[in-house]
């Protein structure tokens, strides 16, 4: 085992132990979030490991950084008016949920991950994951996605300020 | 780097995350936890985006083709990123709303439309 | 054995020390270059804090400790004092802090409150892990080159410049999961201040920022400092081209500036620790060596800040805005003099820079002495109102100015941008002119304050309940 497949291993069990303790571990909202993004930092470094520097950082900074903040910003603010830190109650749901989700996880690895798992490396060169190469891409071949992405934010700004104001 | 990681590790943590995310919005009860969750599945597809951007789907294939997969794989994880800004910042916004209405926040309280 | 030769072998791998790979070694090696000065001189912030607010509200400040009398049996120097003015306060005050009782409040998230400082510190310093100390080139050479290539930054990634922003945006965990485990209410409305103060202030500190990415053509830091040692606005070879002299440098400084106070949650934007309104806000319920450690992360990050804002904006490393390589080939009768300054400015860099971040810090005590600590809706008016359109439409104005210079030169470029950046004042005072009535300005607070319409009572038909 090199170093390489030993700081992978360490960072995959701390995405996947945070990914369990966002559903599993984390008794209330406040604790999930805290897994999430724990989670989402450890993820950027998967990133980096694949040698995406760009998207690495731009998933601490965009995810870790505003995304999750925007969340415990709101479970704040919805605890400040009613105490639901009470543990939320187990149902019949569970069980098979977990079945279900172990079966799926099951199905996937046996015919999309085995078949893949002696794919060789393809020859992209050090180009890849840097900033300039992906800008160039972006607002060439993929501007007219980029545009409507931009189209799409904006509708996003306008509506989360239709539903947040209460007199318009 | 990532030279001696084989694919297949990287899909099954995406793997893991994905059914684990899945399995929370199931069986978790506070919409923003579920909402979550579903952050959780988004980002385990981005990794899976990048791991395969990065080694390529079909062996053996030329230089021109890893690059064009490459740069895609990047771009549609951006994509996804932009995507998940901005569902988030309305999907917070309509908890809160509902928030506002009814006071609690679980999701099997939101059934005000079904008949 | 040749020293230069010798490091360079340590960066490529090819010399080791011991059983020490030499990269490694050299890693660990410009980690503590970076840290361990923060650390020493954080004590020594803090002292430098109180002597210049006392001065400023015309007090004498600590002045004491660290005093020594010469006791009357001594051979010489009796009774004579030796002062250190207060140096030794900040000493007193870790060890006082150190001795006192930690209180841990009843009630609270016991994991969290623990673990909050720690967040608090990390980001604060990880925030210096891609800043240039020193300049990364020597002079009369062309390219990378010189010794303190070796020593800074820790990494230089092509994603610098994003990189301190997305560390910095880490910075709002330490302050909200510290409000948030504290179980108690004015923590918790510091926590949440914090959060809402630090996302609205992140948009226009990135779009300062962006601009300057857009000048430079790169986001590596080391390519930010490389093109201030460029000719000013692109034909004064004589003058360095920090990008703080330039039109729309000087208004990504000042957005920057701004939101960088907003960001270290410092006067006049410590809102989330206001202590008229909030106690102490999120940190009330921390004590002794926990309180010590959010103090420290906050001094670092100022310390950080400042010298993010001295790498981009200042010229780095280099100690006046001038460009003696190009004196020294220029004119000839003072060639040897001018030679000398270069190779001082470089050996200097370091120093210079580390004044400079005092100088940032310097600025910062002065705004707390200066500065009313803003009203919320003043805080976010300003970030949102000001700061933020003001920080795009720098963006789109050097957008204008890099594709015109492309297109038609230097005069063709500068020509560009004063069209464009006079149409948008144009716009922005039609704007301006036709809201200043209403909450635009911060003389419109009756509007701004005022409470809309009572909430309509909202009933809605819930069939779960008869």
């Amino acid at each position: 085992m090199t170093g390489n497949q030993l700081a992978f291993l360490v960072l995959a069990a701390i995405g996947c132990l945070s990914a369990l303790g966002v559903v599993v571990f984390g008794q209330n909202a406040v604790r999930s979030a805290l897994f999430l993004v724990l989670n989402f930092f450890v993820l950027g470094f998967v990133y980096f490991a694949l040698g995406a520097q760009l998207l690495g950082i731009t998933q601490i900074m965009v995810y870790a950084g505003a995304i999750m903040v925007l969340f415990l910003f709101v479970i704040m603010m919805l605890q400040l008016r009613q105490d639901s830190s009470a543990k939320e109650p187990t149902d019949f749901k569970r069980p098979f949920a977990w079945l279900f989700g172990a079966a799926l996880a099951l199905s996937v690895m046996n015919y999309v991950v085995m078949p893949l798992s002696m794919t060789a490396e393809s020859p992209v060169g050090d180009e890849f994951g840097r900033p300039q190469a992906i800008g160039n891409v972006l607002f060439s071949l993929y501007s007219w996605p980029f545009e409507v992405t931009s189209v799409l934010l904006l509708i996003g700004i306008v509506g989360s300020i239709l539903l947040a104001k209460r007199r318009i | 780097m990532a030279n001696d990681v084989p694919l297949s590790w990287f899909l099954i943590m995406s793997l893991v995350m994905f059914t684990v995310g899945g399995v929370g919005v199931v069986i978790r009860r506070n919409p923003v936890v579920v909402f979550m969750c579903i952050e959780l599945m988004l980002n385990s597809v981005n990794l899976t985006f990048l791991a395969f951007a990065r080694y390529g789907i079909t062996p053996g294939q030329t230089i021109e083709q890893a690059n064009a997969s490459a740069m895609g794989g990047q771009i549609a994880v951006i994509f996804v990123m932009a995507v998940a800004a901005a569902e988030v910042a309305v999907g917070l916004g309509i908890i809160m709303a509902i928030f506002r209405l009814k006071n609690r926040a679980d999701v099997d309280d939101m059934s005000a439309l079904r008949g | 054995m040749n020293i230069p030769q010798w490091i360079e072998g340590l960066a490529n791998g090819t010399e080791a020390v011991g059983p020490i790979p030499g990269p490694i070694l050299l890693a660990v090696v410009k980690v503590l270059l970076l840290v361990l000065p923060i650390l020493i001189l954080v004590p020594g912030l803090i002292w430098w804090e109180r002597r210049l607010l006392s001065w400023m509200q015309d007090r004498i400040g600590p002045n004491r400790t660290g005093t020594i009398t010469i006791p009357d049996k001594a051979p010489f120097l009796r009774g004579k004092k030796i002062r250190f003015f207060g140096l030794l306060q900040p000493i007193a005050d870790g060890v006082k802090l150190f001795l006192k009782e930690d209180i841990t409040p009843a009630d609270i998230d016991r994991k969290i409150y623990f673990i909050a400082p720690a967040i608090a510190l990390f980001p604060a310093f990880a925030i210096g892990g891609t800043l240039p100390w020193g300049a990364i080139r020597a002079p009369f050479e062309q390219g990378v080159s010189g010794l303190y290539r070796f020593l800074t930054p820790v990494a230089n990634v092509d994603i610098g410049i994003l990189y301190v922003l997305a560390i910095s945006s880490l910075g709002v965990y330490g302050v909200v999961l510290a409000g948030y485990s504290s179980n108690n209410k004015y923590s918790l409305m510091g926590g949440l201040r914090s959060s809402a103060q630090l996302i609205s202030y992140e948009l226009a500190m990135g779009a300062a920022l962006a601009s300057i990415v857009l000048a430079t053509g790169s986001m590596r830091m080391t390519d930010m400092a490389l093109e201030q040692e460029k000719p000013l606005w692109g034909f004064i070879p004589a003058v360095q081209n920090w990008f703080i002299l330039t039109p729309f440098g000087l208004l990504s400084a000042l957005i920057f500036l701004i939101c960088m106070v907003a960001e270290t949650n410092r006067a006049p934007f410590d809102l989330p620790e206001a202590e008229n309104e909030l106690i102490a806000g999120y940190h009330t319920e921390y004590s002794s060596m926990k309180f010590a450690v959010f103090f420290m992360g906050e001094y670092a990050a100022m310390f950080l800040f400042s010298g993010i804002f001295a790498a981009v904006f200042l010229g780095g490393s280099s100690l006046l805005p001038v460009n003696w390589e190009h004196l020294a080939a220029s004119v000839p009768s003072a060639s040897g003099f001018f030679r000398g300054m270069a190779w001082f400015n470089y050996w200097a860099g370091p120093l210079v820079f580390l004044g400079k971040c005092a100088g940032g810090i310097t600025f910062f005590i002065w705004l707390r002495a200066t500065l009313p600590r803003l009203r919320y809706d003043q805080l976010m008016n300003l970030g949102w109102r000001s700061m933020l359109p003001l920080g795009l439409s720098n963006l789109i104005v050097v957008g204008f100015w890099v594709v015109a210079t492309k297109l038609w030169g230097i005069g063709g470029g500068w020509a560009t941008w004063g069209l464009v950046m006079s149409i948008l004042v144009v716009f922005y005072l039609n704007i301006l002119a036709g809201t200043r009535k209403e909450a635009l300005s911060f003389g419109g607070r009756k509007v701004a304050m005022k409470d809309p319409a009572p909430r309509r009572a909202v009933t809605l038909v819930d069939p779960n309940k008869p």
